[in-house]
Parts: C-alpha cells; structure tokens; sequence
C-alpha cells in the first residue's frame, strides 16, 4: 500500500476530477451539437444521394465534396484553423468552451456520414410501403426511416462519442484543459508518469461505458 | 374501375431507353380479382405500380372510378394512395414497430382518426386477419404467413376500395399460400374490394382470380376469364404456365401414347357437366370403349371443371363426338 501511494505521490486529485469534469462537459457538449447538426445533414446526404428520394446530382456532390474535406482535415490543424471563428461564437479559443465549436465540426460531417450509412441500411421496401400508403416525404423520413435506422444511429452516436473523446484530449493542446490537457503537460511534458497513467486509466473507463451503454441501446432497439 | 389508356413506361438505363411495359390498354372491373401473371421482367411489377404511381408512367392515362390517376398533384396522390392498399412479397412491414402500430401506421398517417378511434380500428383488423393475440410482438417474433396477414391488416386501414398484391404469396410455403389466398378470397367477397395481384405461379391465379392477364415482354398477350385462360390457353407463354401448374409435358405425353390404339380426344368440362355421368351415357349409346390416358379433376376459384384425356375405340366413334360436344363439352382431337 505504501509503495503504491508512494507512486502516486504527484497525484493532486482535485486537479483530476477537475480535468475529468471538464472532459465530461466537452464530451457531451460537443456530442449534444454534433447530433444536432449531424443528423439533419445525415438524413440530407441520404435524400439527395443517387436513386433515394431527393435525388439531387450538384448538391449531393457538393455536400460530399464538404463533408469529405472536413473529414481529411487533421483534427489538430483543425483546431488551429478554427481559432478565429471560435472566438467569434463563444469569444475565447480557451478552455472548455474554446474547445467545443472545433469538436463539433470535426465531428459532425464524421456522425453525418455514419447515420447516411444507416439509412441507406433501410430496406429500400420500407420506403415504398410508407409511399404506397400516401405518406409525405417529411412522414416518410420521421414515420419510417428514422425509427427504422435507429439501431444504426445509436451505434454511429456511440462511435461518434469515442471519437470526440480522443479529440477532448488533442484539444488539451491549444489549452482546452481536461484529461488530455492534464496528461501532456504533467504526464508529458513534466515527466510525472503516474498522472499519465491515471488519465489514461480515466480515459480508458470512460470509453468502456460508452461502449457498453451504445451496445445496450442498440441492442434494445434491434427487435430482432 | 381501373381503367389504362395506352399507358407506357420506358426506363432509361446508361443512356439507353429501355421499354418495361409497351403501351397497354386494361379495365378491371370494380370488385374483380384480377391476376397478372408473367416471368419475371415480363413488366407485371411495373403495371402493378403504375396503378399506385410508385412508378410513373412514359405516357397514357390511368383512370381509377373516373378519376384521371395520372393529373393528380402530390397531394393529389397521398389523398388517392390513401384509397389504395398494397401488399408486398417481403411483407415490408417496420421492424422498429409492434404489430398494432404497424397496422395503425396507415391512420397515423392520414391523421384523420383519433387516437382511440385508430386503437379501436387496429383491434377490428386484426381480429380480422386472426392475430389478436400478437398485437405487442414485434414483426421478427412472427412467422411469413403471420407476417403477411399483418401486411394485409395494414393495407386494409383505411378502408381501400381497391387492394394491389406484389407476389405477396412467393415467399410462402404452399399451406401458408393457400391459408393467405383464403383471406383475399374473404376480404374480396366481404368487403366488395377489387384486388389485382401480380404472381408467377398460375395456381395462384386459379385459386382466387377471377380474370387473368398473361404478360411477356411488357405486353399483355393473352386475357380473359381465368377458366378460358387456363382450359383453353393461347399464347405459347400461357401454354407454358398451365403445363408447369399441371405438371405435364405434351411432347412427352404424345411419345407415351404412341402405341395406344384408336382415335385420342381431351375433353374439358366446366361447371355442373363436371359432374354428370355422361362418359358411361355416351358410351353405353354409341357402342364406343374409351380408356382414360390421363386427367384432372379441381375446381378454378369456384367452378369445378375435368380435363380428360381419353383414347377412343370401336363403336360409332362420330355420334359419340357429336354426343360430347352437344353436351356442352369441349373436345379437341389430338390424334
């Protein structure tokens, strides 16, 4: 017990739960807006695509083409290129709230392009049976597509989620704060190994329970 | 009344127009089974959805108890759809929904009903297709025929004047097919609604149809009555659909009855005849002997009929052909 707590003698655990606070809040806040944008976008992409119900050639290319550069950006020059628009929405490029419009937007053309893949997995069936019965295309997307899809967009939620989580940590860098912050500049740059491995620890916990709650909700909405 | 103009549908494939259904006149009367039978890509599906406009037509008219089906706007079309119910080969039916909501799919839709009328309305109809007990399951909990006997409750919501069948009986077993065919024979006669089914099996179409369209090629070749269709077939693709239901290979029979002597005649009886003692009659008065080479005695819908092969011999042969044919019996001499 000695040795251990001795390993842990860096430790200041307010700083921890701090750091773990303001990952939680990143996480989620960026989660909540990215599901907000992403998955109007997600359905859009769907409906214009080739043969679905909007086909629309020039907006779904265009669409695609912005979705796809977003997408091969890295997320840490994205976080840099940001800067000058994030402090024109929340007025600070620092901490939490500096780190929340980057992980949205690195975000959210990833979370569209996952729930465009679980629409396209609705049997092409459904949409005619909903058709055949005189639904309108708006009755279609909230009366079918979407109740249908929403295994898939549960599972593409909880992956989006993971991802954000390691993005919280890369935003440490440009002082995001949260546990990535706390492990570069202790863990790494101070050479404290025993904050490293507790933010990782941290971390690694965090992932498992989204994991596990996605797979539940996934599975409770299979009905298979 | 389901009434085509010329109607046509070309699809356009890499540059290239593609003919599906060449231009097609067709009337089904008002509370007629009407079955269209053909391969597939013989156009059936695509004449199918024409008629609900999933599919929209290159050209022609499409008229429904008078109203121009193809002039309406979207709107238009929801409110026609609405009177329009379809039943599908994969049921179709939303994984994510239990039975009951899926049957109140239709009416939630509409949004005409309250929510109670609907509830009340969703116990009606599956009281009505036999799957009260399922009304919480989910669609993946039931069997095919289960299944399909919710695609028939839900396309029976809003009270359809008319009912559109895509192979809704190709994915089942022969009992399941039979037990989903007695329940659009019940619905047709109970609630007085047209159903036009599409199907490659011509034992569908002798069981419930009471007209029959037979397509090649996005043509409509042959039409009629389903007992003149099925004893009397035209068209070589209308011949090759009553083989393949009775099982039979003419050329193969001809080889077989090579060696039986004396003159070989098919008799076709329709109706009560099917049911008379005539063969003993007409061969007691003539002196004739006749052996039966082959035969088949079943029922098209509700009309029994008899199609006998038989080998005639000694006797005064052409007073027994003019005793069958006086006898309302159709014959046809094969040899």
């Amino acid at each position: 017990m000695e040795v251990l707590m001795s390993f842990f003698a860096n430790i200041d655990w307010s700083e921890i739960w701090l750091a773990t606070g303001d990952t939680m809040t990143m996480l989620f806040g960026s989660l909540f807006f990215t599901v907000l944008l992403g998955l109007p976008l997600g359905v859009l992409l769907f409906l214009c695509s080739p043969r679905q119900l909007f086909e629309q050639k020039g907006l779904y290319a265009l669409l695609s083409l912005s979705v796809n550069i977003l997408r091969s950006l890295p997320f840490i020059i994205l976080l840099i290129v940001m800067i000058p628009f994030t402090v024109l929405i929340t007025g600070t490029s620092l901490g939490v709230a500096g780190a929340i419009p980057p992980l949205v937007v690195g975000a959210t053309p990833f979370f569209a392009r996952l729930v465009e893949t679980a629409l396209r997995e609705v049997d092409r069936g459904i949409i005619e049976a909903t058709q055949s019965m005189g639904a309108s295309t708006r009755q279609i997307i909230t009366h079918a597509l979407l109740p249908e899809a929403r295994p898939g967009i549960f599972a593409a939620i909880t992956v989006t989620a993971i991802t954000l989580v390691s993005y919280t940590a890369m935003a440490g860098v440009v002082g995001a704060g949260g546990l990535g912050d706390l492990a570069i500049r202790f863990g790494y740059q101070r050479f404290q190994t025993d904050v490293m491995v507790v933010t990782v620890v941290l971390l690694l916990i965090l992932v498992q329970i989204l994991q596990t709650v996605g797979d539940k909700l996934v599975v409770h909405f299979s009905r298979k | 009344m389901i009434e085509f103009h010329n109607v046509h549908k070309t699809y356009r494939v890499a540059g290239k127009e593609i003919p599906a259904l060449h231009p097609t006149n067709l009337r089904v009367e008002n509370g007629q089974v009407f079955g269209l039978i053909g391969h597939s890509g013989a156009g059936k599906s695509t004449l199918l959805r024409l008629i609900n406009r999933l599919e929209q037509p290159s050209g022609g008219q499409i008229n429904v108890d008078g109203e121009e089906v193809t002039a309406l706007d979207a709107n238009g079309l929801r409110r026609f759809r609405q009177q329009v119910g379809m039943i599908f080969q994969h049921f179709n039916l939303l994984a994510s929904k239990t039975v009951a909501d899926n049957v109140a799919l239709p009416l939630t839709l509409a949004g005409e009903l309250s929510r109670k009328a609907i509830d009340q309305r969703v116990a009606e109809l599956l009281a009505r297709v036999g799957l009260s007990d399922h009304a919480k399951k989910y669609p993946a909990q039931l069997s095919g025929g289960q299944k399909q006997r919710v695609g028939i409750a839900r396309a029976l919501a809003t009270k359809p004047k008319i009912l559109l069948c895509d192979e809704a009986t190709s994915a089942l077993d022969p009992q399941t097919t039979a037990s989903v065919l007695q329940l659009l024979a019940e619905i047709n006669r109970e609630l007085k609604l047209t159903i036009v089914l599409i199907t490659h099996e011509m034992d569908v179409i002798r069981r419930v149809c009471d007209q029959v369209a037979v397509m090649d090629a996005g043509v409509i070749v042959e039409q009629g009555s389903v007992a003149d269709v099925f004893l009397h077939p035209k068209h070589p693709t209308t011949k090759r659909f009553v083989q393949e239901a009775d099982q039979v290979d003419e050329s193969e029979q001809r080889d077989d009855f090579a060696h039986v002597p004396g003159r070989i005649v098919r008799l076709t009886f329709q109706g009560e005849a099917t049911y008379a003692p005539l063969l003993g009659n007409i061969a007691r008065e003539t002196g004739v002997d006749y052996s039966i080479l082959a035969g088949r005695i079943d029922r098209i819908k509700d009309i029994p009929y008899g199609q006998l092969t038989l080998a005639i011999t000694g006797g005064d042969m052409e007073a027994a052909f003019a005793r069958f044919t006086a006898a309302d019996v159709h014959m046809e001499v094969l040899r």
